[in-house]
């Protein structure tokens, strides 16, 4: 990470998934402390079982608050949001969470795409946006859209990736403003949160 | 918002101006759905349009019926499926139909039902419990060429193979074949299914109630409205069941945000079954 480079300050973080996603997400987070005020927002692609058991699983592994996003529900401040399998998971301009049944994007439902996208237009330039480990190019188009709109954008480094697939597609199409293993982006998720306290 | 581009101020200004359009032309009113997702497809009919702006499609819908009926399959998502989440209606066999028994005559509400399988999906269940000759369905939804679609209630096989496995485990207690004439790729279902079917014209976001119910089935619609429009929703819910009424939404909506939250209790809340208090 270029520590000359200041740190914007930042209200939400959203972080994109994939093949790999679930150690990578363990790692990523499970340093993070109680008391983390940053909601984060995740999409890991898993197969579309009716019943995911993907908030229990971290909750049981994470310090911070876990839940599976709800309809309509308002985003609290340190609560990691997991998407639910089958639905796209999008941020309305009030900073709710609402869901969709939309067609598949990359063959994917949820998109990391959609819940970047719509997290760059609730958001702007007070989003930043994780890419880790994936098989297909799903977040590359999201993470150029919350660029465009100001946020902060981080990118897996492809080499450490569990599958570098997903993190190069995002590079491919734009530089983003880090590309860092696992632990960098967990200090830097730190530092953000340090600041926008 | 603070940081956004000119060009995405224009798109915001204009997907505005479009809604408000598409209201005082047509009638159709998307002011109060969920913006994230009305903002997509609208991006997606640029593209099917070839308009390069939404001012442009704006232009072209307005001067041109046709090309606004086009726009709408676009707007409204016609996704369903049979037996959508199994559990749901196997837990509408073991603890609603014992107590709809109880009517002498029950009517049903299947709120936003698009393409119609959510209509056949009840009719099938109902029958199998006896209960299809004493209750009237009224399915309704905005999208005329849906309501088209669900009467005819013609699948496409390949579709029909997975409401099968939907089908069995949701409890069902025949064979799906029973209920459908296969023929060129498509399950033609049988029409004595919708015998006491009633397709309407009606819309959520505008029209009122127009009959008591027992029990209002509306599933995966809500999460396409915002929280002011769920309410107004729930309160047309409200106002047509009956006392004790029953009112089941998608797997993934809930009543918890909503300011009818009280007036209904969970009946079994895995599967958003509610009953009116």
């Amino acid at each position: 990470m270029n520590e000359a480079v200041a740190l914007p300050r930042v209200e939400a973080i959203v972080v994109g998934a994939s093949a790999g996603g679930v150690e990578a997400l363990l790692s990523l987070l499970g340093p993070l402390r109680q008391g983390f005020v940053l909601p984060i927002i995740v999409v890991l692609h898993l197969p579309e079982e009716r019943r995911s058991q993907l908030a229990e699983v971290f909750a049981r592994r994470l310090m911070l608050p876990v839940e599976e996003a709800t309809d309509k529900q308002d985003i609290a401040p340190g609560t990691v949001y997991f998407a639910t399998p089958g639905y796209h998971l999008s941020v309305e301009q009030d900073r709710s969470l609402s869901l969709s049944l939309e067609d598949r994007v990359h063959y994917s439902r949820p998109s990391i795409d959609y819940l970047f996208e719509s997290a760059a237009d609730a958001y702007g330039s007070s989003l930043a946006a994780v890419l880790l480990t994936g098989a297909n190019h799903d977040g590359a188009r999201g993470l150029a859209q919350v660029k465009r709109c100001g946020g902060l954008t981080i990118v897996q480094d492809p080499e450490e990736a569990q599958v570098a697939t997903m993190p190069q597609a995002a590079l491919n199409i734009q530089q983003p403003d880090h590309v860092l293993p696992i632990h960098g982006i967990g200090r830097l998720l730190v530092e953000l949160e340090r600041i926008a306290c | 918002m603070e940081s956004s581009t000119p060009a995405e101020r224009n798109s915001e200004i204009e997907l505005r101006l479009l809604i408000e359009a598409i209201y005082l032309k047509y009638s159709y009113d998307f002011r109060d759905y969920s913006g994230a997702s009305i903002k997509r497809r609208v991006q997606h009919a640029l593209s099917q349009f070839e308009c390069a702006t939404i001012s442009a499609l704006q232009e072209k819908v307005l001067h041109d019926p046709t090309a606004f009926m086009q726009l709408l399959q676009l707007l409204t998502i016609p996704v369903s499926e049979m037996f959508r989440d199994p559990s749901h209606f196997l837990a509408i066999r073991r603890e609603v139909v014992p107590l709809l028994r109880t009517y002498p005559s029950i009517k049903i509400w299947i709120a936003g039902c698009s393409t119609g399988e959510e209509v056949y999906s009840m009719a099938i269940l109902l029958r199998e419990e006896g209960l299809l000759d004493r209750t009237i369905i009224y399915a309704t939804d905005i999208n005329p060429r849906s309501l088209d679609k669900a009467k005819q209630g013609i699948f496409s096989m390949e579709n029909v193979r997975a409401y099968t496995a939907n089908y069995q485990q949701a409890g069902g207690q025949r064979s799906f074949a029973d209920y459908y004439t296969a023929a060129y790729g498509y399950a033609i279902f049988d029409k004595s299914l919708c015998e006491n079917v009633t397709f309407a014209d009606h819309s959520l976001a505008t029209d009122s109630v127009f009959s008591e119910t027992q029990l209002i089935s509306c599933r995966n619609v809500l999460i396409y409205f915002n929280k002011k429009l769920q309410d107004r929703a729930f309160g047309l819910f409200h106002e047509s069941l009956c006392h004790r009424g029953f009112l089941v939404l998608g797997s993934k909506e809930t009543l918890d945000f909503s300011s009818y939250a009280n007036q209904f209790e969970p009946l079994v809340k895995q599967e958003r079954i509610y009953r009116k208090t």
